[in-house]
């Protein structure tokens, strides 16, 4: 679409679209949120730009294949999995470290962020694959 | 037990949620009779913009948090809603050949 109003006010808002997203990622263990929740939203973001920029341009952004992102999820997912297995828990079980960082904080890094990054790589590469067959045809 | 500044947000809280439920209704009238197509499309970005107004207002009377959570979701793709349905708007105007005043018969 040809509206600059409309460019310009995308250009802002879809940025914050994804700040909004990955906020919803990583707050998701301890509040509302969450990687199929971010998922939708950042592809809600992608769908705006795609709507005025066309498909290309959101292709040229994210440089790899939706379809691609949908594998990697699915491996992300998987290892995050695998990993209690290997410390000999069940398949899945939630295992977890303490980082310690400079000036006495600690972030708590543990595997169900990891596989809540794969279930957002997996549904945002679903979200993208649709809109931009749905777009090209 | 309740101080007079937190009754004051109350009574406050519950003037704001009547008034905006009044103004969602008036707004859900001119989307059912809005004569053009046009006006339909301006009736719903205005519902979606009080239902953000009405979820932040909710979220001070209740003292729920995560009612903040969801305004900012919503202000932030309810804008696809609208672009959508302009876009759509456009498309049918060009197939149509004609200007993007005559619609409404091919609904």
């Amino acid at each position: 679409m040809q509206s600059l109003i409309l460019r310009t006010a995308t250009r802002i808002l879809v940025s914050m679209i994804l700040v909004f997203s990955v906020y919803l990622l990583l707050r998701g263990h301890n509040a509302t949120g969450g990687g199929f929740a971010a998922a939708l939203v950042a592809g809600t973001g992608f769908s705006l730009y795609t709507m005025v920029e066309g498909s290309a341009a959101v292709r040229r952004g994210i440089r790899i294949d939706p379809r691609g992102l949908i594998a990697a999820g699915m491996a992300v997912a998987l290892v995050s999995g695998l990993i209690g297995l290997f410390a000999g828990e069940p398949f899945l079980t939630g295992m977890w470290c303490t980082l310690s960082l400079f000036g006495g904080k600690e972030v708590a890094l543990g595997t169900p962020l990891f596989f809540d990054m794969g279930v957002f790589a997996i549904v945002l590469g679903m979200i993208l694959t649709l809109i931009l067959s749905l777009e090209e045809n | 037990m309740m101080g007079v500044e937190s009754q004051l947000v109350h009574i406050a809280g519950q003037i704001t949620l009547v008034l905006l439920t009044l103004a969602i209704l008036i707004a859900f009238v001119r989307l059912f009779i809005g004569p053009d197509q046009a006006d339909r499309i301006v009736a719903l970005d205005l519902i979606s913009v009080l239902i953000v107004a009405y979820l932040a207002a909710l979220s001070i009377y209740t003292g729920q948090r995560s009612y903040l959570d969801v305004a900012i979701a919503y202000a932030l793709i309810a804008f696809l809603g609208t672009v959508a349905l302009a876009r759509f708007r456009e498309r049918l105007a060009k197939e149509r050949g004609g200007s993007e005043d005559t619609d409404e018969e091919g609904k």
